[in-house]
């Protein structure tokens, strides 16, 4: 019997389309825009001027808070415009904008492909090294890594867990990454758990990547500390709760983090692009991309430096499909949307997904009947019926008693309904609205 | 591009499961209890089933077109299940305007008049039954006698249920051992070979239907075999503390609606609590009163009332029993 | 048979009497003593219970103007002055007054205005389609048109334009109770003062982007040039994060900034059109007013007048005052 978590869930078809396509590089674009918000926090002031010359791996704007990351320049170029670029919700936000020239990396990063196993670093320099790569989770949450990766005073981290699980149907990119960068991955576990001064590590794989599994069993043999461990396939088990408890049967308190029970959770892209930063002394300027979708000719996962148009993935992915109706950056569960095809790649991106038109339509909502199916899959363990009609009606109290701010918007409940009713838009509302009421009261 | 790219909030795709498909599902699943009860009742089994559906439809159709003016519904099947349901409580030879009427009270009050699919708080097929029941009690304990499509339509020979039975037999200070020597065995009741409604009396074709429906995952099994288990486990106690005046467990099992209201109308979900531990509350809460009202009330029957009663405690249920949130208990270590 | 129904009878009444009895004794026991001046004073109250005085419905209200010992911060939007007054009189204390105020909506980006850029295609309201991204159009501070404020009215002041696909406010049935601006998640709606014959002159936009980004958006946008800022005699318009703001308390309406505008994004509600203003004429208009204002609102920036023709209205304006 695989692990898995105990409560909800759903199973949505996997389609896994570009598993088997290796990682490429993909050519860079004519111009990028990278924009200076790309973590949760404060955006930080830009170093550079227009005209200025920029090198790849430049730092273009530094964290100023704790709760902030670095930028780097991902090309090398002029910088054309300090301007705000439209972000994956249609919002400007402030942006570098550099017009690609020949590509010339800074002069300390190592660009040779050689592996670099050996380290003697302490755990502070570790994380002082991710800070100034501006590393953030690659999962799509974005949180500065340094921030997870140096432990509250007064709590103790004992485990680390390295999140395979890559539960977002159609998306690949992790996977492909544990295939190909499986023993930098490694050295990036390590560093990790020196900074957070731990023994042991687990990595968490969903059992539809058997051959991803199997590589990473066959390079921790030799590793002390480090196991892999097969997960039985169920969303949302990439997400960080959801994965503790499949892992270790802890559950982290409602309103914790993961440190409340001793635990840190990080992607595998974070852990290679760690790897990266402190072996190679390379920031974090490029990703992998899934492009991704039913009428994609030629789904692929990519190497994308930051701030590449979407578009420019998708024209290389064999362009834009006529039936077109939807592109998702992310997964389709917990994916954003686009209005736009000039949105920039940002550190977060794990995919781009096409649907077409008939995918995307939404079905006509009917009224509740009550089928307790929302309950069922809700890994949260909320009554989702319950919390969106509380949201229309705004009875914001109310939500916040029915504990609406535990809910991790996976949307398996949304997925379930057979009235397809937009649960998770509501309670996405409400959790905004008892966001407000918290301030509120704080003032 | 020329063409514009649609938005909305995650997630971005929708599982396969519809209310109609649910629906459907719940009637795919009552085909062999309708098979049996042609082959037990003959023509007006269909006659009754035909009658019930269409006059259901049809009321729901003219309801919401011409009185609350909002696009027609019908085709969610919810109410074919209504009318599907509302025929298998009633006699194969009741006649067919009041299964009309019965029809019309089902959906005019059991259903539209709180808003339709979703709002109502009782079980429309068991409103109209019930409604039936105490409106013309001799048409509606008029059993025919299983002949199969010997059966005739008026004046047919009829008989008490093997409930029925039992309940007179008591009444007249008789001892049950002897009375189920007129009752057909155990086995004729499971097959459903005896006097009584037309989708109670087979057991094992609801048992099939029951058995589908949980495999598709159309509902989950908690609520049926609770109510099954409690009327078990109930009529059990009461049979070992004093046979002489109790049938034993089994046979309430097999006999009456309890498998057609446990099955089919107890687990309706818009008049069934929403969690798990709601749902056994409201399955143990059905099985005791359905007990009480057959061996102490006065009908041989109990189970509509039953289900009807703890309908009414459903929103309570639902605010009393939460489900058992993630990180709810704070774990140290 | 007859003993029967006397018993009956004999038996209802005295539970009746006794439950009678038993109601007496508990209303007198436990009475809550309240000051009957709340009473008065919801009486005279508007009695919409819309929330828009800040406190919960019109008894809750009235129970906070009796207790406190003046009406600082108490005032009901919807009964206005005069209600205020008759309040004022129950509890025998000055009456405040309040200039009337009314709701005007700040957007003016119909679709000829604001090219459509996505199909959205979630909850009809604004304030998910508000927090999920910038609309249908590209301009995130114009009008989503889901009419989360035509819901929140509960005077029935106000409509959705099906041509403009924009919320129209009825302004003699507009209580400026602020539901509408509470609702509006993107702050479009704002509650201004209420010039005589509903007449009205504001900058119909609220986008703070760079003028470039604001007119490739929508064509009505404020770009913020200024030109208003330069030609208003009364220091009424001012000018912050690239929009133009006109002081409804300093305007004149002399109508000499509209015209000046070059994305005709302030505009004139309620005005004689004809270049020639007679009096009777304009008495007429007046009359006219909200008929009129909805396809003053529609066409927008066509309205255009000459600066000759405001100055003389100007004129008669002060007239009036």
């Amino acid at each position: 019997m695989l692990k898995t978590f105990a409560k909800g869930g759903v199973h949505p078809p996997e389609n896994k389309l570009s598993a088997s396509r290796p990682i490429e590089s993909l050519p860079l674009p004519q111009t990028v825009s990278i924009p200076l918000s790309q973590h949760i926090g404060a955006p930080p002031a830009p170093l550079v001027q227009k005209n200025d010359q920029v090198k790849t791996g430049q730092l273009i704007a530094r964290g100023e808070g704790f709760v902030s990351a670095s930028i780097h320049s991902s090309v090398t170029g002029k910088v054309v415009k300090l301007e705000e670029v439209m972000d994956a919700g249609g919002y400007r936000r402030p942006a570098v904008t550099i017009q690609v020239g020949e590509d010339e990396w800074m002069p300390e990063i190592d660009t040779s492909p050689g592996l670099i196993k050996e380290f003697d670093l302490s755990g502070k320099d570790i994380i002082e090294k991710v800070k100034e790569a501006g590393i953030v989770g690659m999962g799509g949450a974005t949180f500065p890594s340094h921030v997870k990766m140096s432990v509250p005073r007064g709590k103790k981290a004992e485990l680390l867990i390295i999140n395979g699980v890559e539960c977002e149907p159609w998306l690949t990119s992790d996977h492909r990454l544990m295939l190909e960068k499986g023993e930098e991955l490694l050295v990036g576990i390590r560093l990790i758990m020196k900074a957070l001064q731990v023994e042991k590590a687990l990595i968490g794989i969903e059992n539809n990547k058997p051959d991803a599994i199997e590589h990473l069993s066959g390079l921790c043999l030799g590793e002390k500390g480090i196991s892999v461990v097969p997960l039985k396939v169920k969303y949302p088990q990439g997400g960080e709760k959801q994965l503790i408890k499949a892992l270790t049967a802890r559950e982290v308190p409602s309103g914790g983090l993961p440190i409340d029970v001793a635990t840190v959770v990080h992607n595998v892209g974070t852990a290679f692009a760690v790897y990266e930063a402190v072996q190679k002394k390379k920031p974090l300027i490029e990703r992998v991309v899934t492009v991704t979708g039913p009428s994609v000719k030629k789904p692929c996962n990519f190497l994308v430096r930051t701030g590449t148009p979407v578009s420019h993935l998708i024209e290389a992915a064999g362009g834009l499909p006529d039936d077109t109706g939807k592109i998702v950056s992310g997964g389709p569960m917990m994916g954003k949307a686009l209005n736009s095809l000039q949105v920039p790649v940002t550190k977060g991106t794990s995919g781009i997904l096409i649907l077409p038109e008939s995918m995307s339509v939404r079905k006509p909502v009917l009224p509740c009947i009550r089928c307790s199916r929302c309950i069922f899959v809700c890994p949260m363990g909320l009554e989702p019926y319950l919390l969106m009609t509380l949201s229309e009606k705004k009875m914001t109290e109310k939500m916040e008693k029915e504990h609406v701010m535990d809910c991790i918007e996976c949307g398996s409940c949304s997925y379930i309904c057979p009235s397809n009713r937009p649960l998770l838009d509501y309670i996405r509302l409400g959790k905004a609205q008892v966001n407000q009421l918290i301030r509120s009261r704080k003032k | 591009m020329d063409k514009l790219l649609r938005v909305s909030y995650s997630p971005h795709i929708h599982g396969e499961n519809s209310v109609p498909r649910l629906m459907w599902g719940v009637i795919a699943s009552l085909v062999p209890a309708f098979v049996l009860s042609v082959l037990y009742f003959g023509l007006g089994a269909i006659l009754v089933t035909a009658t019930s559906v269409l006059s259901c439809v049809l009321f729901e159709y003219l309801i919401q077109r011409f009185i609350m003016k909002v696009p027609p519904t019908v085709n969610d099947g919810s109410a074919v299940v209504t009318g599907v349901l509302l025929a298998f409580c009633l006699p194969a030879t009741i006649p067919l305007w009041l299964v009309a009427l019965g029809a019309l009270v089902a959906i005019g009050v059991g259903k539209m008049s709180f808003g339709g699919l979703g709002s109502n708080p009782f079980n429309p097929a068991l409103v109209g039954r019930v409604f039936l029941f105490i409106s013309f009690p001799v048409q509606l304990t008029s059993w025919p006698l299983p002949m199969g499509f010997k059966t005739k339509l008026v004046d047919a020979a009829t008989g008490a249920t093997p409930l029925g039975v039992i309940k007179e037999g008591l009444l007249n200070n008789q001892q049950v051992p002897p009375l189920m020597d007129d009752i057909p065995s155990h086995m004729q009741l499971f097959y459903g070979n005896m006097n009584g409604s037309m989708g109670e009396v087979a057991a094992m074709a609801l048992l099939l239907g029951f058995i589908y429906m949980v495999v598709k995952k159309i509902i989950p099994p908690v609520i049926p075999l609770t109510i099954l288990g409690t009327v078990f486990v109930f009529t059990g106690i009461l049979w070992l503390a004093n046979p002489e005046s109790n049938a034993d467990p089994l046979f309430h099992l097999l006999t009456g609606g309890v498998m057609l209201g446990a099955i089919y109308m107890a687990t309706d979900y818009v008049t069934s609590p929403m969690t798990k531990k709601g749902m056994v509350v409201f399955g143990v809460g059905i099985g005791v009163i359905t007990v009480l009202i057959r061996r102490f009330g006065s009908y041989p029957e109990g189970v509509q009332f039953a289900i009807l009663i703890m309908n009414a405690f459903v929103p309570l249920i639902n605010s009393w029993f939460k489900p058992k949130r993630f990180g709810e208990e704070v774990q140290h270590g | 048979m007859n003993s029967t129904i006397l018993i009956t009878v004999i038996t209802l009444s005295a539970i009746g009497m006794a439950a009678a009895l038993i109601l007496y004794f508990v209303a007198r026991k436990f009475r809550v003593h309240e000051d009957p001046r709340i009473d008065e004073v919801e009486e005279v109250l508007p009695a919409a219970n819309c929330g828009g005085c800040g406190y919960p419905g019109c008894r809750n209200f009235a129970e906070a103007l009796v207790k406190s010992d003046s009406f600082e911060g108490l005032f009901c939007p919807v009964g206005g002055n005069e209600v205020m007054a008759k309040v004022a009189e129950i509890l025998g204390r000055e009456a405040v007054t309040q200039a009337p105020l009314v709701a005007v909506v700040r957007c003016n980006g119909s679709p000829g205005h604001r090219p459509k850029t996505s199909v959205y295609d979630g909850p009809v309201t604004c304030a998910i389609a508000h927090a999920l991204y910038t609309g249908e159009s590209d301009c995130p501070y114009g009008c989503l048109g889901y009419g989360d404020c035509v819901e929140a009215c509960t005077f029935d002041a106000m409509y959705m334009d099906p041509k403009t696909n924009l919320p129209v406010v009825i302004d003699n049935k507009c209580t400026a109770c602020g539901a509408c601006v509470e609702a509006c998640p993107r702050d479009i709606i704002e509650l201004r003062k209420k010039n005589p014959k509903d007449r009205k002159i504001f900058v119909c936009c609220i986008n703070e982007e760079k003028g470039a980004v604001a007119r490739k958006n929508c064509k009505v946008a404020c770009i913020g040039c200024g030109a208003c800022v330069k030609v208003c005699p009364f220091d009424a318009i001012t000018l912050e994060n690239n929009l133009a703001y006109i002081d409804a308390e300093k305007c004149r309406l002399c109508r000499k900034c509209s015209p000046v505008c070059p994305t005709n994004s302030i505009l004139e509600i309620n005005f004689p059109e004809k270049k020639m203003v007679v009096k009777g004429q304009e008495k007429k208009d007046a009359k006219e007013g909200s008929g009129k204002e909805e396809k003053v609102a529609a066409s927008g920036s066509e309205q255009k007048e000459s600066g000759e023709e405001s100055k003389k209205d100007k004129e008669s304006n002060s007239s009036n005052k």
